[in-house]
């Protein structure tokens, strides 16, 4: 199989082409969007509220789907077997098992630390308890929350603190082993030290898997990602290496926004 | 220009700013005032109503009137006929409106698309809460005494007192799902889940809270309810009980109790009271402060498990 790889001989883990998302409503919220992203990279998405980045996200998980009148136009295409995971012949429940999502404020089921993160094996049918047990460690640990939550993982999830939460909702998406994950603002609901516990998590998942994040937090883009795109408007304005787009942006839109002249 | 210096501005002027707030708080009182008085009101007609009707009907409060049956002589009559037949008629209203209930509230909130049908059956359901109960009953004998000749059964009871209890199901069934989060039921689909799990493992478990506190208000209603029953030809006197729905001997349960007449407190009570003799007066007492006892304990069930529930789940 020939794996599609950048310059730096990266390879493409997906990549959407001519991307075009219209809300139910008629609006246009994403034009023509080219964007690839890296296998065990962090490609994040900045821009100002509205721009789409958060809509760009959604699409990748087929998160538009849950509600009616939502249409895409061209495709995003997940590597190495070259799905288009935006066909209408593919089952979004598929892509899901495949993509993984973080959301912007912890989310986890009113159930117990241990049931939320084996609920992704549940779906997929697993009901072995020692087989669930092991799983459920694993992501925990992976999600580094596993020695503050062994001795009660059947209380419930609400008692544990926001920044807790959310790297329990880090480690259900873990859980079922996804390809990429897509992490929607994961710290904008969270204090400085649990943002640096998440932002430390990101960069040691990536090696694991490949990571798409949406982010207000222009440092937070240039703490943790390996590469950025700048959205304005609905279309990709630039997408280059991090170190790139903060010290020496290509388009003048971008040098502005990251200056804090715009947005 | 002139306006502005004839009146001060209350933004500058301490006094004038205390008066304001005085004058708030006036409000605030008075509003809580009118509210007090109109709770307190409700509450203290149907307590000397409740208190009227123990007054009046203590000296039946014994083992004897809820184990006699009824009686052309009114110190031995008691409420057994009625008292069973209420609880038969509300097994089968239970087992027929929760279940359909809770399935349309479920269909109509996640599974139906969104447009004029939806809003018609949605109207609809919200009209059918408000029908006056003689409507159901007239329904109930053309279609189920009439039609498919169920007779005037416990089980004709149980349908029809179901149809009064469904749209009290189906609205909470709705309310209670609509308030689950759409982030909750979004982090469901978005690890992996159809949507048949995610009702089955979510929303059913999150809104069972809500949907019972319906289920039990519907039946509290339904307990209560007379004229449909009457209408489709409840008896009220009967003097002996339907086959037990149990028996010893295999397979256990007997329905044939289904098709038994029946009578039910609320017309027992309504019986009694049509009679000129006082003493029956006593009986209809009794019987009515047995109903508002079932009613309040129902509700007050109702309203400790919705407490419970509400506070394990928090959104």
């Amino acid at each position: 199989m020939v794996m599609l790889k950048n310059k730096h001989n990266e390879i493409v883990k997906a990549e959407s082409r001519n991307l075009n998302f219209f809300y139910a409503d008629g609006t246009q919220a994403l034009k023509n969007i080219n964007l690839p992203v890296y296998e065990n990279k962090i490609t994040a998405l900045i821009g100002p509220s509205g721009c789409g980045k958060s809509t760009f996200l959604r699409s990748f998980n087929r998160m538009h789907d849950l509600y009616p009148g939502n249409k895409y136009e061209g495709e995003i295409i997940l590597h190495p077997d070259n799905t288009n995971i935006l066909d209408k012949k593919v089952d979004p429940i598929e892509v899901r098992m495949r993509i993984s999502m973080v959301f912007q404020k912890p989310n986890p089921f009113p159930k117990s630390i241990f049931e939320n993160v084996a609920y992704g094996l549940r779906v997929r049918g697993e009901s072995n308890k020692r087989m669930l047990d092991d799983k459920v460690e694993e992501a925990l640990k992976g999600a580094s929350l596993w020695n503050e939550v062994k001795d009660r993982l059947e209380d419930l999830a609400f008692n544990l603190s926001g920044g807790q939460q959310q790297r329990l909702c880090i480690a259900r998406a873990l859980a079922t082993e996804p390809e990429i994950m897509l992490f929607d603002e994961p710290t904008s609901a969270l204090d400085p030290i649990a943002t640096v516990n998440i932002e430390e998590l990101m960069s040691e998942l990536k090696k694991k898997l490949s990571i798409l994040i949406v982010t207000h937090n222009m440092q937070q883009a240039a703490r943790i990602s390996d590469y950025t795109a700048y959205m304005y408007l609905g279309q990709l304005v630039e997408h280059d290496d991090t170190n790139k787009i903060f010290t020496n942006p290509t388009k003048k839109e971008t040098e502005d926004y990251i200056t804090g002249k715009f947005g | 220009m002139s306006v502005n210096q004839k009146k001060p501005s209350a933004l500058k002027d301490l006094d004038l700013i205390r008066t304001m707030i005085r004058q708030h708080k006036r409000n605030d009182l008075a509003f809580a005032g009118l509210g007090m008085f109109v709770i307190a009101s409700l509450t203290i007609t149907l307590i000397i109503l409740f208190l009227d009707l123990v007054l009046d009907g203590y000296p039946k409060f014994t083992l004897d009137f809820f184990s006699n049956f009824p009686s052309r002589k009114a110190a031995r009559a008691g409420i057994l006929s009625a008292w069973v037949g209420s609880s038969l008629v509300l097994i089968v209203t239970f087992f027929v409106a929760v279940p359909l209930g809770i399935a349309a509230g479920v269909y109509l909130e996640e599974y139906s698309k969104k447009g004029w049908i939806s809003d018609v059956i949605e109207i609809n359901v919200s009209n059918l809460a408000g029908v006056p109960s003689i409507i159901y009953g007239l329904l109930a004998l053309g279609l189920f005494v009439y039609s498919f000749g169920l007779g005037q059964s416990i089980l004709t009871a149980g349908l029809t007192l179901a149809l009064l209890m469904l749209p009290i199901v189906i609205v909470s069934t709705r309310e209670a799902i609509r308030a689950i989060p759409v982030q909750i039921r979004e982090a469901a689909y978005a690890v992996g889940a159809t949507k048949w799990q995610v009702v089955l493992n979510h929303v059913v478990q999150y809104s069972y809270g809500g949907i019972l506190t319906g289920v039990i208000i519907g039946m509290a209603r339904a307990i209560g309810e007379t004229a449909p029953l009457i209408t489709i030809g409840a008896l009220t006197f009967i003097a002996f009980l339907p086959p037990s729905p149990v028996t010893i001997d295999p397979p256990f349960l007997n329905l044939d109790w289904l098709n038994a007449g029946f009578t039910v407190l609320p017309i027992q009570m309504f019986n009694w009271i049509s009679r000129p003799q006082h003493a029956f007066h006593i009986n209809a007492a009794a019987t009515g402060a047995v109903i508002i006892i079932l009613t309040v304990l129902m509700n007050g069930v109702a309203i400790k498990l919705r407490y419970n529930i509400r506070k394990k789940i928090k959104w």
